[in-house]
């Protein structure tokens, strides 16, 4: 089956200070891969070299052409619009036909439960409800890849579950791939197939969930070891 | 003492007597600086959208010009402009000089700067933001420089009054290319400053008094707008940031 990503020894550099360090990594179709690791250990950049954000300073990133890819942040910035015109400005920077965009923005605020807030300002959303609403941008643009940046960091407990909810439901429906980076190892067990460790740039563990959280890693794969157990107590 | 409050009672008396002299100079003044900041902004709004998001070689020369030209003293532009206009200069075929149109033109010239480099700062800080979130869903520059401006705009209507303030409180360029011709060329700043040094202080001190009013219908201005922008965008959202900070 061919890669719908693939980076190969990619490095990226910023001034003196690299952010990653010869990564190599395969993605495939209904993949949903978990970036873990320390604050600074390249997962952010990884994703956003996955998604063409930064230039890599060496190696190659190939993205399959039948890869749609969208991203969600960490924190999506509430453009100076209403909840609907935030999706539906979504949907026309990627070609769609404003009126389209508009049937199709509020099918997706419906999705996410926000199809009452369609006139509200996007800016009074409280945080679960705007990351809900970047859910429902990235949804209605119907990738078949869909990358996350700490999706759920921000978030208090009951609006984690809401948006975990979403993508479980999302993934359940569409098979879609994920590529997500996370904190919160309770949800990267819920959530992912794979997890990928990064320490200082560096891929130093890349394992099904269940070899990642149940096989013991003392041995192959030490830091990750050292990590789970700093994480896990 | 005395001379004071005769002059200042003679002030309003001008003022409240609607003199004709006093309302034409202010009318002009409003017009030729509404003018100017229109034709000032149109480019310099675009242009600093523009710069805020572009990236090329020498841009950081062009921003240190661009940032020096926003202490520009308004004689200098006057002179440039004048001889620019000045019968043997490339545009004295247009047979400007001592008109309102030259008054304009060097206004917009003295305003293009304020415009492009607020705007420019502006959309900066939005692109560092959140650009990155507008290049995700396939915003190339140019159209992300026109969402940031749009998504920014309350801060770039403070920056049209910052550069309307600045154009109807402005007395050398339009002295110099205006003339201070009574009738015709004559506004609030060239005609306090002829006033005083003939000594009519009433009518100077009367056209003070709109100069200031306008200034400080401009503030209000600015105020009432960080107000309704704030109840816009809800007591959660973003803090006021930007020019409006």
């Amino acid at each position: 089956m061919s890669a719908a990503l693939t980076l190969r020894d990619v490095s990226v550099q910023f001034d003196t200070h690299m952010a990653l360090h010869g990564v190599n990594l395969q993605l495939h179709a209904g993949e949903r891969v978990a970036l873990v690791g320390a604050n600074g250990s390249g997962k952010s950049t990884l994703l956003r070299v996955a998604h063409g954000l930064l230039p890599v300073s060496g190696g190659h990133v190939s993205v399959a052409a039948e890869v749609h890819q969208a991203m969600v942040f960490q924190r999506p910035h509430m453009l100076r619009t209403s909840v609907l015109r935030f999706v539906v400005w979504g949907l026309w920077l990627q070609g769609t036909p404003w009126r389209e965009a508009h049937t199709k923005a509020m099918h997706a605020l419906e999705r996410v439960g926000l199809q009452d807030m369609a006139e509200r300002s996007a800016r009074t959303l409280s945080g679960g409800q705007q990351q809900r609403l970047a859910l429902a941008r990235a949804w209605a643009l119907q990738p078949n890849f869909v990358l996350l940046d700490e999706p759920t960091s921000s978030l208090d407990p009951h609006a984690k579950r809401e948006v975990e909810r979403l993508l479980t439901d999302w993934v359940a429906s569409t098979q879609v791939s994920l590529l997500f980076s996370s904190h919160n190892l309770g949800q990267v067990k819920r959530l992912a197939t794979r997890v990928i460790y990064l320490e200082a740039g560096r891929v130093l563990a890349d394992l099904p969930v269940d070899a990642f959280f149940n096989q013991p890693l003392g041995d192959s794969h030490p830091e990750a070891h050292l990590f789970l157990k700093g994480e896990l107590g | 003492m005395t001379t004071f409050t005769d002059t200042a009672t003679t002030a309003l008396q001008l003022l409240t007597e609607l003199d004709p002299q006093l309302w034409s100079i202010v009318a002009r003044s409003l017009w030729v600086s509404v003018l100017a900041t229109g034709l000032a902004c149109s480019l310099g709004l675009v242009l600093g959208a523009w710069l805020g998001v572009v990236r090329f070689a020498g841009r950081d020369v062009l921003l240190t010009v661009l940032n020096t030209l926003l202490a520009l003293p308004s004689v200098v532009v006057g002179l440039l402009v004048y001889l620019l206009l000045s019968r043997t200069g490339p545009l004295g075929y247009l047979g400007w000089l001592f008109s309102l149109k030259a008054m304009v033109l060097a206004q917009a010239v003295l305003v293009l700067p304020v415009v492009t480099a607020l705007t420019r700062q502006c959309v900066e800080d939005a692109e560092h933001s959140h650009g990155e979130q507008l290049r995700s869903l396939g915003a190339r520059p140019w159209l992300r420089s026109v969402l940031l401006a749009w998504d920014e705009r309350y801060a770039l209507l403070t920056v049209l009054i910052a550069a309307f303030g600045r154009a109807i409180s402005e007395v050398g360029a339009v002295m110099v290319v205006g003339g201070n011709i009574e009738g015709f060329t004559r506004v609030m700043t060239t005609a306090i400053a002829l006033e005083t040094s003939k000594g009519d202080l009433p009518l100077a001190l009367a056209l003070g008094l709109v100069l200031m009013s306008v200034v400080l219908l401009l503030n209000a201005c600015i105020s009432g707008l960080r107000r309704w922008r704030q109840r816009m965008d809800g007591a959660g959202a973003d803090s006021v940031r930007g020019v409006l900070a």
